[in-house]
């Protein structure tokens, strides 16, 4: 009994009955994934409404194995009936909220404004500094990448008193765009290569200069491209902890750096802890799911030619 | 790595003679004053901090911007003395003065600084001691186990490769919710690594009452300690990584599936071949040149891994779990040994740099003669 069927996995199995078994084992697989995907952040949330004893008998389903109560967020001044008193520590909690926010906004618009340029610059032009050609030029951009944080960290340490930069938000900015700014070179050069060239050329002979050609006709059509390496890179300096952790002290602490230092001399307030680490995530959650297609996008430059 | 500059133009073809000899004359003298300026600028502050002259600045901030107004007084300068090739210029100069400045000197600065003695706890100061941080570094026992530990963190690269590329295969087969199934998949992905230390690390793996923990219990695991042994301990690091950083390559290896032509599969069942057959023999030979990008690309990020043993086992038990990062951060966090860390970490930029050297040539010689 062979159906031709269109559907090419379908088609492989020749039987109703292998058909319905691979069926339930392709959903099964991804149901069992997605669980695992999202238990640990649906324990993250719950376990901030949860109260000491809820959280040490292991829990976990609301209103049946425990009563939801606003511990945790309570502790972070963030609950309903907290939110209009004064508390000290959601003013640290925005401050680093902040702190975070302007960090990564702002080294991922640096690094995709120079990012792009120089992108630009190596698809289109051919440059020789000294010895150096397009492609050892790209090859340094790009090795930049390797480079990892713990080598960065020491000498920027010192460099950073020198300069009266240390803790300061500008010097963290410095540095993630420097993490981020080989992904946006990377991810920049494989969109203006898809561009042809054939469009600037019309815009210089209906008199536009090389800037002007730029800013006006490839701008606006790389702009995909350009979201996509700005989520990355926004992505990972939100997440960025080491360089925070060793650069940063009272002014310029982010979030990843205020959520390790939730150590309390009586243990662990988990409700709090999980308040705080879900307050953490939400924001980049959102993005990333609003925005999932650009992520992927930004995370495929490249990749398949 | 993708191939660059194949629809570049020729340079030169602007109107180079077009600029008047003064313009030139100008941008020479403005790029002249600018380099001027900074090494003066430079100079007093050395002077000033050698205690030579009183006129100075108390931090080093204005050099900063010195260097920043010598690269605009440079990019003008290009504009002025060399037009249309001067515009061009200053498309790569931002970027390249910024990466030279913020990469070249620091490293610099690090192998000096990987040369003394330095501990910002000790009042001494500090002092040049030669390379006697490299002798210390071959005799450290827990920088080796630190380097090892690495070695068993880049294997685990494989096995998250594998699981990757089974989550790909699920979500490129006839599924329906295809959207909502990787949008799930891709959410680890953006999490922060320390939030995902605390709440997984310890709270989820917590040995009392942790879902997890209870859930090995029920599986007959007697005494779910996952990060009090050693072996369990490294296994649960390398798990928790992996649950961060799967979406990532999971993601590429879909790209590629996704970008495979159908005719190839659609021939190999004209042939008669079975799933099993197509897959080992068309789809994963296909999919190779991914396949290494994907793997590549993950390792570099492994090879940075720090927040997660930082923040749940700080290295233990007993440096067990250690990566080079984490062991260098504690070097400096606990200890405050300055020189000593910054030797431990440009001889790992060296070892890394070399490794990732040859990887690159393996994997570029590997993906050929399989094509």
């Amino acid at each position: 009994m062979s159906v031709q069927t269109t559907d090419y996995v379908a088609s492989e199995i020749r039987s109703p009955v292998g058909f319905l078994a691979n069926r339930v084992f392709i959903y099964g697989a991804l149901a069992f994934w997605a669980f695992i995907c999202l238990f640990p952040i649906y324990w993250t949330i719950s376990t901030s409404f949860k109260t000491a004893v809820d959280v040490t008998q292991g829990h976990l389903i609301p209103f049946v194995d425990f009563q939801p109560d606003w511990k945790g967020w309570r502790s972070l001044g963030l609950s309903p009936d907290s939110i209009f008193q004064t508390s000290t520590v959601r003013e640290e909690f925005f401050k680093r909220f902040m702190n975070s926010v302007i960090t990564s906004v702002g080294a991922s618009s640096l690094a995709i404004v120079i990012g792009s340029l120089a992108a630009y610059g190596l698809t289109r032009y051919r440059y020789q500094f000294a010895w150096f050609k397009n492609e050892d030029i790209s090859f340094f951009f790009l090795s930049q990448l390797i480079l990892p944080p713990v080598v960065l960290a020491l000498p920027f340490l010192v460099l950073y008193r020198e300069v009266g930069l240390l803790d300061t938000r500008i010097g963290l900015i410095l540095l993630y765009t420097l993490m981020v700014l080989p992904i946006v070179i990377w991810i920049m050069r494989d969109q203006f290569n898809s561009i042809p060239v054939e469009l600037e050329e019309a815009a210089l002979v209906d008199g536009l200069s090389i800037w002007g050609a730029f800013l006006r006709i490839v701008m606006p059509i790389a702009l995909p491209g350009m979201v996509a390496a700005f989520i990355l890179a926004m992505v990972l300096c939100w997440n960025e902890y080491f360089f925070a952790a060793l650069l940063t002290s009272t002014d310029a602490k982010t979030i990843p750096v205020m959520v390790a230092s939730q150590t309390g001399s009586q243990g662990i307030n988990w409700w709090s802890m999980a308040a705080l680490a879900t307050a953490a995530i939400a924001p980049l959650a959102v993005i990333g799911i609003a925005l999932e297609r650009y992520l992927i996008m930004g995370m495929t430059a490249g990749a398949v030619k | 790595m993708a191939d660059q500059t194949t629809n570049a133009w020729p340079a030169n073809t602007g109107p180079a003679d077009l600029i008047s000899p003064g313009r030139k004359r100008a941008g020479f003298a403005l790029m002249a004053a600018a380099t001027l300026g900074l090494l003066a600028v430079i100079a007093l502050e050395i002077l000033y901090k050698s205690e030579v002259t009183t006129l100075g600045f108390e931090t080093w901030r204005p050099i900063v911007y010195a260097y920043v107004l010598w690269g605009v007084a440079l990019g003008v300068g290009q504009v002025l003395t060399r037009g249309e090739d001067g515009q061009r210029a200053l498309f790569l100069l931002p970027a390249l003065l910024f990466t030279i400045a913020m990469v070249i000197f620091p490293t610099l600065f690090g192998f000096y600084i990987a040369l003394t003695d330095w501990n910002l706890s000790s009042f001494s100061g500090r002092k040049f001691n030669g390379l006697d941080n490299f002798w210390q570094m071959l005799a450290d026992p827990y920088y080796r186990n630190a380097l090892f530990n690495m070695v068993l963190y880049v294997l685990a690269v494989l096995v998250e490769y594998v699981i990757a590329f089974g989550l790909a295969l699920l979500l490129n087969a006839q599924i329906r919710a295809r959207k909502f199934f990787r949008v799930v998949f891709l959410l680890p992905l953006m999490l922060s690594p320390v939030a995902v230390s605390w709440m997984i690390g310890k709270s989820l793996m917590e040995y009392r009452f942790g879902p997890a923990a209870t859930l090995a219990r029920h599986l007959g695991w007697e005494n779910p300690a996952f990060f009090s042994n050693p072996i369990t301990a490294r296994i649960s690091i390398m798990v928790l990584d992996a649950w961060t950083f799967i979406p990532f390559m999971m993601i590429m290896l879909l790209a590629g599936l996704q970008a495979m032509s159908r005719d190839v599969l659609e021939a190999a069942r004209v042939d008669g071949a079975t799933t099993w057959q197509t897959f080992w023999q068309v789809t994963f030979p296909l999919m190779l040149p991914v396949s290494v990008t994907a793997m590549i690309l993950r390792i570099i990020f492994k090879l940075k891994l720090a927040d997660i043993i930082i923040t749940v086992t700080s290295g233990g038990p007993g440096g067990a779990t250690d990566s080079v990062s984490s062991f260098i951060y504690r070097e400096y966090r606990d200890r405050s040994n300055v020189g000593y860390g910054t030797m431990l970490a440009m001889a790992y930029l060296v070892i890394i740099v070399v490794f990732v050297t040859w990887l690159l040539k393996f994997a570029n010689r590997f993906v050929r003669n399989v094509n």
